[in-house]
């Protein structure tokens, strides 16, 4: 006689290790499998849209350094682009490359946090996190040594860059990019790739579909892993992209495991930009002349960067005061989970533990 | 890709494609934008979708701002095969705004249908489940909204009680002509 189960609601979070922060699923169950999916997002919101409106545009940089507080640079440099776009600000050339150097370290930095994490949750359980935590020290260690922060670095400014960078950055960042990461990220490949327990933990789970994906605004790894090659780097270049050699790795089945190669791919390219962008690196100003209480005239912008996460978008409404009259952050966290309900049901709860895992969700910049 | 940069269509190309299929939904017409009558702004979301042209399949994003005497609804429409993006508004109105989902249409949009609904008020018809995004729903209010908490009189704080931008200056005539010496 086969035994009759009722579904049965679980929360997952929000004080889980595997929710990545403050992030709450709250799952129906049947048996093992999920019947439905609802998230409550909220927990760790801190009103910066509104925040900003009362707070020069200088002022506001720091607020997304608080956003996605694993990936601060690229959050700096897509509120300052859209700022620049407005006011009609040029950028000398050094600050540019400079920022296109620490945006790709950022890169580097989250992927890994995001590879480990990822493994971690698939079960195994710290010591890949610890391999990533090696790697991803190192890059904070550069980041501390330019402008003192390791996290919250708050380093782009309107118009350039806060800092120039020490004399001994360019040998340490050598020291990293060409002696170090290399063999680390080999070693991740030897680690993972072809592994034969990850491939039965990711492989065929999370699935997204090229028309869900579009349809769905996907962006970052999760629009890759369905086999579109889209890199706002590529489509939209700012700063200099467009003076960089790299290619744009993308998955083929859409699944949690092809978004794990693309970051650790990812990872190899941003080292290939790197070494470009250091080949190239004038001499000159790092920073262009900007009032610090800039007034930009009245009128709207959107800019978007490609930040580890997906398309981070900046849109700024100003009406020529000193503060932004509206500032909206397109959160590609946020976005990204549009589909997490069609990946998830139907799939037992370690697998939707997975596929969380696999978006890399930031709850700072999901909740702002 | 057919361009090398993303290219930004102006408000009147869109404003001419649309109109060769619904004459009477355009309401107005800006250099970076198009203005859309809201009765039939759902009509026209799913021609910009599905027209060739146009080919707005991809939603970058949608926000809304308050503009004082009405509620603007924003939305980036993109195209990633040919690899221009274009700006689409929807005005509603201010005391009672109702602006219809584009949900159905688009995956994407239920979460920021609720965030906009949760921060600004919007209510959007044919959404699947309107509820709040971020705040609770006891929360009074919507806070992006510009009288949320405003003083009596129309009193200003912060920030906002400063000058707009004169035309002719540039911004820095705030710095002390000497800096550190006081003068």
């Amino acid at each position: 006689m086969p035994i009759k189960s009722e579904p049965v609601e679980v929360n997952i979070g929000p004080q889980h290790p595997s929710t990545h922060g403050v992030f709450r699923m709250v799952a129906r169950i049947d048996g093992e499998r999920i019947v439905d999916v609802k998230m409550v997002v909220g927990y760790l919101h801190r009103s910066m849209e509104k925040l900003a409106e009362e707070r020069t545009f200088t002022q506001n940089i720091p607020f997304t350094d608080r956003m996605d507080y694993l990936a601060a640079m690229t959050g700096n440099l897509g509120y300052c682009l859209s700022v620049e776009k407005l006011a009609g600000i040029e950028v000398p050339e050094r600050a540019q490359y400079l920022r296109v150097i620490f945006s790709e370290l950022q890169r580097i930095a989250s992927h890994c946090m995001a590879t480990g994490a990822f493994i971690n949750d698939c079960g195994a359980w710290q010591t890949p996190v610890m391999y990533c935590f090696r790697d991803r020290e190192k890059v904070l260690d550069l980041f501390e040594m330019t402008c003192g922060a390791r996290l919250t670095t708050n380093y782009m400014r309107i118009g350039g860059v806060a800092f120039d960078i020490p004399d001994e950055f360019l040998p340490a960042l050598d020291r990293l990019v060409n002696d170090d990461l290399p063999y680390r990220f080999e070693e991740y490949e030897q680690l993972l790739v072809g592994n034969e327990i990850i491939m039965m933990r990711a492989r065929d789970v999370g699935v997204v579909t090229p028309e869900m994906a579009i349809n769905a605004s996907l962006t970052g790894p999760m629009l890759r892993s369905a086999g579109i090659a889209w890199d706002t780097r590529k489509a939209d270049p700012y700063c200099v992209y467009d003076r960089m050699t790299f290619d744009i790795p993308v998955g083929y089945n859409g699944d949690a495991y092809d978004r794990m190669l693309i970051r650790i791919e990812e990872m190899k390219q941003s080292l290939r930009i790197i070494r470009q962008a250091v080949h190239q690196l004038p001499d000159g100003p790092h920073k262009t002349d900007v009032p610090l209480a800039i007034r930009p005239p009245a009128g709207e912008a959107y800019s978007r960067v490609e930040s580890p996460k997906g398309e981070l978008g900046f849109y700024v409404v100003s009406d020529g005061g000193p503060a932004p009259y509206r500032w909206h952050v397109r959160a590609p966290s946020l976005i990204n989970l549009s589909v997490l309900k069609e990946m998830t049901v139907g799939q037992t709860i370690a697998d939707a533990i997975v596929t969380l895992g696999s978006i890399d969700i930031n709850v700072g910049e999901l909740d702002r | 890709m057919p361009h090398a940069v993303t290219l930004t269509l102006p408000g009147q190309q869109v404003a001419d494609r649309i109109r060769t299929r619904l004459p009477h939904a355009v309401r107005d017409v800006q250099p970076g934008y198009v203005v859309l009558e809201p009765a039939s702004a759902l009509e026209v979301m799913a021609f910009i979708r599905d027209d060739e042209q146009l080919d707005g399949k991809f939603l970058v994003q949608m926000c809304s701002v308050d503009q004082v005497t009405r509620i603007d609804v924003v939305y980036h429409f993109s195209s990633l095969a040919q690899n221009h993006i274009f700006e689409v508004k929807v005005p509603a109105d201010h005391e009672q705004p109702v602006v219809p989902s584009i949900s159905p249409l688009w995956v994407g949009a239920w979460l920021q249908e609720r965030e906009v609904y949760d921060l600004m008020g919007v209510v959007f018809e044919g959404h699947p489940a309107l509820t709040r995004l971020f705040l609770w729903d006891a929360f009074p209010g919507h806070p992006l909204r510009k009288d949320f908490m405003s003083l009596p009189g129309g009193q200003k704080t912060g920030l906002s009680q400063f000058p707009k931008q004169v035309p002719g200056q540039t911004g820095q005539e705030f710095r002390p002509p000497n800096p550190g010496t006081g003068q």
